[in-house]
């Protein structure tokens, strides 16, 4: 796999969750590049580093000495890039970007800042074809919801209405060669919960009615049960040993007299137990979709570097590839 | 979750008469739908004629208030009054493109109206333009907004906003879309009489013949041109769209405003929520307060998670039967240790916002399928803070 692009519902990991899978596919010396498309500069706050600018550098670095790069990229500089990649127009562009003109072509054909976005990010897949230097092993692509996933990257759809004809339409058809490809694979991150696993069931069909290549579910901020399913089971009915409890609790040194401690012990068993039946629920509709799916545990203390170094490792463990 | 920080008094806001717009805003994936359609059940049930207005709202929610369709006109919500039978519930979709289908067809005269319609470049920015939405949301809250006060049909017009990467783009979007089409570049594309040259200097003439030329190549003549007569078609229909945007602009820093910005305990949305914030305050529009959606609860317990660790760790080598205690213990500790990630990420933003008020809603496990759902809400949004740290 050689482009690998992450969406899913806001608020749900996204950016976490590409950036675990750039880390992950880094592994053994190889070197992957991690992008942005929203002008969020989220890579450079999840790695806490300064604001990237339109150019690839490293950020981290992967156990076994692989590495991983990071390119944040908006429209109006791939929209020089382009201009210099295909007519060798780069001073041109400049005095157009002072006049505001390159604002203005970006805006104008709505088509053609996401033609511009994925075309960047093709353009860094065909690099591997050419054995280039700065080739990278994989590339993974932190992408809008998936809300708006299938028009993002069905560029073709997109411009058509647009431009029928001329050097765009070329360029569009050039990366619907990649996007649609083998070689591509979206990827959507879900948490067990209604809103996101129905809009996640509802991002596949129309991924797949774009005929765009659907790769795995990453299920982000599980909780695994704490108890037995035994245990899951009293709680639910409201018959774990009360008794029992608070005599352990007494060889623990905690006395409840009052009974308070163990009340409200055994209403947290019950919220939890609601909580996994609902996870276990939402996992069925999940594994119903028939794809690969990869489940990264919350992070209590909350993501930080350590935090995306361990779901990477997770990730490898599970055979992420 | 306790925080530092005055009360945001919901019922107070929904039943003060002098409100009469109220906005929700905050990041994609914070509950904005979810918590405006709640407010509006919770004020049409105090007695108030309030229409909501929804962006994209999921499934099930739209169902719960009985919208089965996306027909961009507000639909009565069945079973809602309040006391004495007043009060009302309208609730409606925003379908953008309809929208500025109707602005066009409320402005010109049928055969200009379809010519407009029937543009290509028309099409692709009344359907997939960064901002439409935006724009088409605040251009449907003039609307309702002069229907309600030339009809008396509502008193209460509550606005979710649509689900931008950035809850400022809601402010934002309208503003750059209207001076993007006032703007120079469409002007010069569009009137190649009045020109690239005259008067501006050679360099500049030059720099605009090398900008229409490279637009040209890039994208192909029929594109200008079809934007060329898209404009010409606008021109004299209507004024300026930034005109447009201003005026409902406007109406945002109105009194009778009052913006609710919702953000989840988590360190993106919290950021989302702080810009937001402080651009109100710049542009003097009126906040009433943040909802912290989604928090995990305060336990009933006194006891850290360090406390707990320690004893699990204790009853787990002591063993026998003790392993379901040491279980619910280090299940405390795992709730303990995510209330305070929660709260910690919360002062943060009240340390920097300490005049803001606020209130938390916990999360919930289950989506809201009937207005049953979204009236738990509601209460949930309405709770002071005396009734929310139930045992301490």
């Amino acid at each position: 796999m050689a482009l690998h692009v992450v969406s899913g519902k806001g608020g749900t990991g996204k950016t976490t969750v590409a950036a675990a899978l750039a880390l992950a596919l880094a592994h053994q010396g190889q070197r992957t590049l991690l992008m942005e498309v929203e002008d969020r500069q989220g890579i450079a706050q999840l790695f806490d580093t300064a604001p990237l600018p339109y150019e690839e550098r490293k950020i981290a670095v992967a156990p076994g000495g692989g590495e991983v790069w990071a390119l944040a990229i908006n429209a109006q500089e791939a929209l020089l890039d382009y201009l210099d990649t295909f007519y060798n127009l780069r001073r041109a562009g400049s005095v157009l970007r002072r006049m505001g003109a390159i604002d203005f072509a970006t805006t104008i054909a709505p088509g053609l800042r996401d033609v511009l976005l994925t075309g960047k990010a093709c353009e860094v897949v065909r690099r591997i074809d050419k054995r280039a230097p700065n080739a990278y092993s994989a590339i993974v692509l932190d992408a809008p919801p998936t809300g708006r996933i299938a028009r993002f990257l069905n560029v073709n759809a997109e411009v058509s209405g647009l431009a029928k004809v001329g050097p765009i339409r070329n360029h569009a058809d050039l990366v619907m060669s990649v996007i649609a490809s083998p070689r591509t694979a979206v990827h959507l991150v879900t948490l067990l919960e209604e809103m996101p696993v129905q809009e996640t069931i509802d991002g596949v069909a129309d991924l797949r009615a774009a005929n765009l290549p659907v790769g795995g579910i990453f299920v982000n901020m599980t909780r695994p049960p704490m108890l037995t399913g035994e245990q899951l089971q009293e709680a639910l009915s409201g018959s774990l040993p009360a008794g029992d409890i608070t005599q352990a609790l007494g060889d623990a040194g905690l006395t409840d007299s009052s009974g308070a401690l163990v009340t409200a012990l055994l209403r947290e068993a019950t919220d939890h137990a609601l909580r996994v039946d609902l996870e276990a629920r939402e996992s069925e509709r999940i594994l119903g979709l028939g794809l690969p799916t990869f489940l990264l545990p919350m992070i209590s203390a909350g993501i930080d570097l350590g935090g995306l170094y361990e779901l990477a490792n997770l990730l490898r463990v599970d055979g992420v590839r | 979750m306790k925080l530092n920080a005055p009360v945001l008094d919901i019922d107070a806001l929904i039943s003060d008469p002098s409100i009469t717009v109220i906005v929700c805003t905050g990041a994609g994936g914070v509950g904005k739908t979810t918590t405006a359609a709640a407010l509006a059940l919770r004020a049409a049930e105090q007695g108030r004629d309030v229409c909501v207005l929804t962006i994209d709202p999921a499934k099930r929610l739209a169902q719960a208030m009985g919208l089965s369709v996306l027909d961009n006109t507000p639909r009565k919500v069945d079973g809602v009054s309040g006391p004495g039978g007043k009060g009302s519930l309208h609730a409606m979709m925003l379908d953008m493109k309809r929208t500025f289908d109707e602005v066009v067809e409320g402005h010109a005269d049928p055969d200009r109206a379809q010519a407009i319609l029937d543009n290509p470049f028309y099409q692709a920015l009344s359907s997939s333009f960064a901002g439409t939405q935006e724009y088409m949301a605040m251009e449907k809250l003039g609307q309702l907004r002069a229907r309600a006060s030339d009809e008396g049909t509502w008193d209460l017009i509550i606005v979710d906003t649509p689900p931008s990467r950035s809850a400022l783009d809601f402010l934002d979007a309208p503003e750059r879309l209207g001076s993007f089409l006032d703007g120079r570049f469409i002007r010069i594309l569009t009137a190649p009489a009045r020109g690239a040259g005259r008067g501006i200097g050679k360099i500049a003439a030059f720099s605009f013949g090398l900008f229409t030329s490279v637009l040209n190549k890039i994208l192909g003549s029929q594109v200008l041109a079809d934007v060329g007569s898209f404009v010409a078609a606008i021109d004299t229909t209507f004024g300026g769209f930034r005109e447009r945007a201003d005026a409902t602009y406007k109406l945002l820093q109105d009194d009778g405003t009052a913006f609710i910005v919702i953000a989840a305990p988590e360190r993106d949305a919290l950021r989302e929520a702080a810009f937001f914030v402080e651009r109100l305050k710049t542009d003097e529009m009126p906040l009433a307060g943040l909802v912290l959606n989604r928090v995990q609860e305060d336990s009933e317990l006194d006891l850290s998670a360090e406390q707990a660790t320690a004893s699990a760790a204790k009853l787990e080598r002591l063993d026998g039967n003790r392993r379901l205690t040491a279980s619910l213990l280090r299940l405390h500790a795992a709730r303990q240790l995510i209330c305070l990630r929660q709260l910690h990420l919360a002062e943060r933003f009240t340390a920097a916002h300490p005049g803001v008020a606020a209130t938390t809603v916990p999360a919930l496990p289950e989506d809201v399928h009937d207005l049953a759902g979204l009236r738990a809400i509601g209460e949930l949004l309405a709770r002071k803070p005396e009734l929310k740290s139930r045992s301490k």
